[in-house]
């Protein structure tokens, strides 16, 4: 029996966002078809990953994944230097978790310091991200915002408790924002909306519906993602069309799959490979929901999930 | 594709007799539609009306089951594309490829990683689900001889053979055939003679062609041979393409029920690098694969995929729940910190993490809010101060304590109060709101 495919045309598609600046800079999405069905329209751009790196030393990640910055990583400076000259990072994303309360409790100054070094250092775009602490973020942000100025940055994350000082700067400064919220595709239009609502170009956003890790609610992140997607392409819903984010690393490198040696559990085999196997597999899944923007650490899930990319485009 | 009501009236006899327990044909056609009732319940319909109408309800993607006893998989009965409009239905199986120019030991080795493979992950066994044996050698004979090392060192273990080989076929396929394996290697130029091999050891047949018209065809001729049985290959081997053809598959069978690409599919995902034949193989779980085949099942990797596939196959209405119960994370002491939550198993999963984070042993009390996280069982009425005293109660967990003191998670602050008036004795503190902030809070506390 002759088989003729159904071809799917939609009726909308996901903005295209552009960060860093001069030959640097990168685009990504922009597609009108689902992930990598690119046999029915176009995927103009691929997915952008980006090394994550943080302002103060990574004694919280765990062993495996601190390894290969080992020498580099007391110095976000020298650091952000080694993933772009070393590793051929295409974009760096500086957390400024040392900024959190809790943490090492460090000053908006000091984070204005350490964005102004790193952007001297380096010449690939920048995504800026706060502790994740509502209220010392929008204080560390709006100072680091203002010192990546005109750099066409990502800045984030917007969350709905201090997503205006957060969009107001990332607004004055010309740079790109991120949009969190949590797990429910309701709560992401809603803060797209509000942040719209304020006069932010929507196609400067870029969507976190925020990450889970492999086996800690992967299922979820990757239904929110694909049914955001859906909305997009099929119900031309202006308000979910912009590209999606997976915070990968941060999420994965801290349960027990990825921290636990193998003397400890045997029956899961060896923890190095566990550990970078569980990051690019939690990547891989989420590009393949939705996700255009990566941010990840090992070395080597990246360079798998960067061949992956290269095989599905 | 699926007949309306008026389709399905059109079929039936019109003689409103009653006897199906419905006032009408017309009735008893609509609830047919509606899949809410059964065609055996009309004593008069036509062999012929049978017959059209038994293949319009059939699932769209055939239910095969590979495989027999305790270790058989059920591959197949799909009926969606995105996993948030209904469950998956049967989860992918993984196969290992075992080339027949192994050695003896090499195979047996291979055998027992199989065998070896299961684990348990929150509450299911999961394990590497098949053996496929790869007629590599191109010689019968080696064939054979793997394939009784593998009937004998991985017994009860589903089997695919793969061979274009008619001769090779036989011989292998003989060994396991009471044990509905597969047959993997028909194609336009073998057809006849592979389905009349499987025919007769009652295999399921894996039929490969050169794209999805060519397979369209073949899995018609196979079905004109007496076949009904088949997992299907369109022959993509790129990622890009294993998703092209699998999409394209799934949405004719689901959405046209195009019934010749209506059977499950194998994909082949052996890559030199294990990682990143981890990935593709990922790629196949979420993107539609009944079957991947990979060529090593490394216990960091088999973790990794078996997590995927549970994660995907997940029935996404019913939000997933831990037991409820006091676990001890760590080993904790009497004076140890005791906390509470609820059983929305990701709340559990993120709180416990950062309980372990924090290198504090505790006593982590999950109560059962019907999967609910904090927030939403606190609204709905089932994280009340009440029921929270009532299960510490309950549980007798102070005998175990030094001091009776609760933890709360900080969204319901406003409970502390009132749990301490029911539960005389104890005194309630507020911890932080987000579980990111236990390891901080626990540290300061110790
Ligand atoms: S039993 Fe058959 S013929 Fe009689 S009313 Fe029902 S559908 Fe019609």
């Amino acid at each position: 029996m002759a088989f003729t495919p159904t071809r799917e045309t939609y009726s909308g598609k996901v903005y295209p966002v552009t960060v860093g600046t001069g030959d640097s800079a990168i685009t990504f999405g922009g597609e009108n078809v689902l992930p990598f069905n690119s046999f029915e329209g176009s995927t103009p751009n691929r997915p952008l990953v980006a090394f994550e790196i943080q302002d103060v030393p990574p004694s919280d990640w765990p062993e495996n994944v601190q390894k290969p910055f080992a020498g580099v990583s007391d110095d976000p400076v020298k650091w952000a230097k080694y993933c772009q000259d070393e590793l051929k990072a295409k974009a760096i994303a500086l957390r400024l978790i040392g900024t959190h309360p809790d943490r090492e409790n460090r000053s908006p100054e000091d984070a204005v310091k350490t964005v102004k070094d790193v952007l001297a250092a380096i010449h690939i775009p920048l995504i800026i991200l706060g502790s994740n602490h509502a209220e010392k973020d929008s204080s560390v942000l709006i100072a680091a915002a203002e010192a990546a100025k005109d750099r066409n940055c990502i800045i984030g994350k917007a969350q709905e408790a201090n997503y205006k000082t957060i969009a107001a700067a990332a607004m004055a400064n010309n740079h790109k924002l991120i949009a969190m919220s949590e797990l429910d595709i309701n709560l992401s239009k809603q803060l797209n909306i509000l942040i719209t609502q304020m006069g932010f170009d929507k196609e400067r956003v870029i969507t976190d519906p925020m990450c889970s890790a492999l086996g800690y609610g992967l299922e979820y992140t990757y239904s929110v993602m694909e049914r955001i997607r859906l909305a997009a392409l099929t119900q031309n819903d202006v308000t979910m069309q912009q590209p999606m984010l997976g915070d990968v690393g941060m999420y994965v490198w801290k349960i027990k799959e990825t921290t636990a040696s193998e003397a400890d559990l045997p029956q899961w085999g060896a923890s190095e490979e566990r550990g970078i196997a569980w990051e690019a597999e939690t990547a891989t899944a989420l590009l393949v929901a939705g996700a255009e923007l990566l941010i990840m650490r090992h070395p080597r899930a990246v360079e798998a999930v960067e061949k992956i990319i290269e095989e599905l485009i | 594709m699926a007949l309306s009501g008026i389709e399905i009236f059109k079929l039936l006899p019109k003689t409103n007799c009653k006897k199906c327990g419905h006032p009408t044909c017309l009735a008893f056609a609509m609830k047919l539609a509606q899949r809410q009732a059964s065609l055996e319940a009309c004593p008069d319909v036509s062999e012929e009306a049978k017959k059209i109408l038994g293949e319009a309800s059939a699932p769209p993607v055939r239910p095969v089951t590979f495989g027999t006893g305790d270790k058989a998989v059920k591959l197949g009965e799909e009926t969606v594309l995105f996993r948030h409009d209904k469950k998956f239905v049967n989860p992918c199986a993984f196969a290992i490829e075992v080339k027949d120019t192994l050695s003896d030991d090499e195979v047996s080795n291979l055998c027992g990683q199989v065998v070896n493979s299961e684990i348990d992950r929150v509450g299911q066994k999961l394990r590497i689900d098949a053996i496929m044996i790869t007629n590599a050698s191109g010689d019968a004979g080696r064939l054979e001889a793997a394939a009784k090392v593998v009937a004998a060192k991985a017994p009860g273990v589903p089997v695919i053979i793969y061979t274009e080989n008619p001769q090779a076929a036989e011989a292998a396929i003989r060994l396991f055939a009471d044990k509905r394996p597969i047959l993997y290697g028909a194609d336009a130029s073998n057809a006849e003679a592979m389905a009349a091999i499987a025919k007769n050891n009652k295999a399921i047949l894996g039929v490969v062609a050169n794209g999805l018209n060519e397979l369209s065809d073949l899995t018609e001729k196979v079905k004109g041979l007496g076949v009904e049985d088949m997992v299907i290959d369109s022959g993509a081997r790129k990622a890009k393409d294993i998703i092209a053809n699998n999409t394209l598959i799934r949405r004719a069978a689901t959405k046209k029920n195009f019934k010749p690409l209506g059977y499950p599919i194998i994909n082949f995902m052996q890559r030199p690098d294990s990682l990143y034949e981890t990935l593709l193989a990922g790629i196949g779980v979420t993107k539609y694969a009944s079957i991947v085949v990979m060529s090593s099942i490394e216990k960091w990797k088999n973790l990794a995929l078996f997590t995927l596939r549970q994660n995907i196959y997940t029935d996404p209405q019913v939000p997933m729940q831990v037991e409820q119960k006091i676990y001890n994370i760590g080993e904790p002491k009497p004076e140890s910190p005791f906390m509470i939550t609820t059983n929305f198993s990701l709340t559990y999963f993120i709180v416990s993490g950062e309980i372990e984070n924090s290198k504090v042993p505790c006593r982590l009390a999950v109560m059962d809010c019907e999967g609910l996280s904090v927030l939403t069982a606190w609204a709905a009425g089932k994280f009340t101060a009440t029921k929270i005293a009532q299960f510490i109660t309950d549980s007798g967990i102070e005998k175990e304590m030094a001091n009776k003191e609760l933890i709360l998670p900080g969204y319901v602050a406003i409970l502390s109060g009132s749990i301490e008036d029911k539960l005389p004795g104890w005194k309630v503190t507020v911890g932080p709101r987000e579980a990111n902030a236990l390891p901080a809070f626990l540290k300061t506390r110790n």
